[in-house]
């Protein structure tokens, strides 16, 4: 197994004192897609945060053999770590060009032009919108954009929460597509879904949450012939 | 009233609604950026006009202590909460910039003040030891304030305006100063008389109003500023600091304060707490624009202009009650509409 780019030992978030993460331990290896599932209020979205450094969090996360505890999150970004979040954040008065400008905020200026004209290669929708505003986007063009803004800084390690949230069918067939194709460039993926079928189908390992706690993980291959599994995330009757 | 009177109050209304306009753009600014309510914006104007009235008259610029003060406190926080890297090539660069730069411009001004270099000189030299305080005053009351709510905000921003006043009065004494006309040129155009200060104070406004719209348009930077207005989270996902967007806002909102301080130096009487009204006004204009537009922060700032003086001539112990009155209707109208600037959880 390649060395992991990101470890997570007993990280534990709380929100008061409700725990919405306990003593979660995960590793991430260099250039794979894992997938973190789980239902609704699994505390997927927290474990992202606290690992992107937007939440604190107990427990140690190391990035890049480099303890995280005292580097913020801007500074994460600036080492290669990026998360696409679940509302995509993007900056809604502002263009599509400017939005992913901004995404090459901490790589250089001449990395930058480059790097957006691979993300206008790999979204030629983004490309045709480029002078609209974020916030006249459609669902899909939003995901892509948000993706495309994170992949402007040059990520080693992109985290994803629910890129397929309320998108049609297609548009997660080629979102999916997308993420495959874009670790075959290198980039470490960590995909978290509710879309447990598609998200076990390109992962190379998953991890299963449940209660904020991790209950099962393996590889995907493995884990998508788990009865457990299949009843709770990957049954017929599984739908969002 | 005549018409030409109604053009003389205009035209004066117009004059200073640019002043207006220029602090109402910056409270934006700020408050978009960083969600503070910047009360000590008119401090500025203050500290810009009496350090160039101290200079013109070959006084040491008391401002300078505050200054040093300012870098000093921030130095020493900026150590203690572990944001300046404890080894010695930062430690040594934060300190060149904290401390030794005021430090530098004291003596400077120690030397030179006396000698009345001249306009040029006193215009860098003020705007060199107030600029600076922005970002300072940021470092030490604001940014460890990130996640506090707009009320604590604006509480500690009342409480710089207080302080920066006490500290107005201590450093400048109570009595009020002019300066001396930036040019001396006048004409008269009908029935108005204009003056080059009047003219200067519009260009200046007007090329400021340009700059930051291209600062804004075009550079990264100024992008980054608006993105942290749009979306903080989002900001912070591409890896804006948080504290970059503040100083940065703060500069801006000091250098905007200041050469308005330098611009109506000339024209109003300026004491310690004279900043505070005419900041106040601005005020007035940025409120009624919601805090959120700037070209409706520059309309309703010549807005603000003109009905004061207006105001002024009706009746001139009521000026400012009638400026101030305007929000109250606005006001109302606002929340029985129903936007609010939502805050963000």
């Amino acid at each position: 197994m390649t060395t992991p780019i990101l470890t997570a030992e007993d990280v534990s978030v709380a929100y008061g004192k409700v725990e919405a993460v306990r003593g979660v331990s995960l590793a991430i290896p260099q250039g794979q897609i894992v997938t973190l599932i789980g239902a609704n209020g699994a505390g997927k979205t927290s474990l992202l945060n606290a690992l992107m450094g937007l939440l604190p969090s107990a427990g140690r996360v190391s990035f890049r053999d480099e303890a995280m505890a005292s580097v913020v999150a801007e500074e994460r970004v600036a080492r290669g770590l990026s998360l696409v979040s679940e509302r995509r954040d993007l900056f809604a008065t502002m263009t599509v060009e400017d939005n992913l400008e901004l995404g090459g905020f901490r790589t250089a200026a001449s990395a930058r032009a480059a790097a957006m004209e691979d993300v206008f290669a790999r979204f030629p929708r983004l490309r045709e919108r480029r002078r609209q505003v974020a916030g006249t986007l459609s669902g899909g063009e939003r995901q892509m954009l948000a993706m495309g803004r994170a992949l402007v800084g040059r990520p080693r390690l992109l985290m994803l929460d629910e890129p397929s949230l309320g998108l049609a069918p297609r548009i997660v067939r080629d979102i999916f597509h997308i993420i495959k194709a874009l670790m075959q460039t290198g980039v470490s993926i960590l995909l978290v879904e509710q879309n447990a079928r598609a998200a076990m189908q390109i992962a190379d390992y998953a991890y299963v949450m449940e209660l904020g706690e991790i209950t099962v993980h393996g590889p995907a291959a493995e884990l998508a012939r788990d009865p457990k599994i299949i009843e709770s995330y990957l049954g017929l009757g599984h739908h969002r | 009233m005549s018409s030409s009177i109604a053009l003389l109050l205009v035209q004066d209304g117009i004059i200073n609604g640019a002043i207006y306009a220029l602090l109402a753009v910056a409270l934006v600014l700020v408050f978009a950026v960083t969600r503070v309510i910047f009360i000590p914006q008119g401090e500025f104007v203050t500290f810009g006009a009496l350090t160039l009235t101290a200079l013109e008259a070959g006084r040491f610029p008391a401002s300078v202590w505050l200054l040093l003060c300012l870098g000093v406190t921030a130095f020493v926080l900026d150590l203690a909460r572990g944001r300046t890297k404890r080894a010695l090539i930062p430690i040594a660069r934060r300190f060149a910039w904290d401390i030794a730069a005021p430090l530098a411009l004291l003596v400077l001004a120690l030397v030179l003040a006396p000698m009345k270099l001249g306009l040029a000189f006193n215009i860098a030299m003020t705007l060199a030891l107030v600029v600076p305080m922005g970002p300072l005053i940021y470092r030490i009351a604001f940014e460890a304030l990130a996640e506090a709510s707009v009320l604590t905000l604006l509480i500690t921003a009342v409480g710089v305006h207080l302080a920066m006043t006490g500290l107005g009065l201590a450093f400048f004494g109570p009595e009020g100063f002019r300066a001396g006309s930036f040019t001396s040129l006048s004409f008269a155009l009908g029935p108005l008389f204009v003056t080059g200060q009047s003219l200067l104070v519009l260009a200046v406004a007007a090329i400021l109003m340009l700059a930051l719209s291209i600062f804004f348009g075009r550079s990264l930077i100024g992008k980054a500023l608006i993105a942290s207005a749009v979306s903080r989270r989002g900001a912070r996902l591409v890896g804006i600091p948080e504290a970059l967007s503040g100083k940065v806002a703060f500069l801006m909102a000091a250098l905007i304060g200041t050469l308005s301080g330098l611009l109506i130096a000339p024209m109003v009487t300026i004491a310690y707490d004279t900043g505070f009204l005419i900041g106040l006004k601005g005020f007035v204009a940025a409120i009624l624009a919601g805090l959120a537009s700037y070209p409706f922060s520059v309309l309703a700032a010549i807005f603000v202009g003109i009905l004061e003086s207006f105001a002024a001539f009706y009746s001139s112990e009521f000026k400012d009650v009638v400026v101030f009155m305007v929000i109250i209707p606005f006001l109302l109208w606002r929340s029985l509409s129903g936007t609010h600037v939502e805050e963000e959880e």
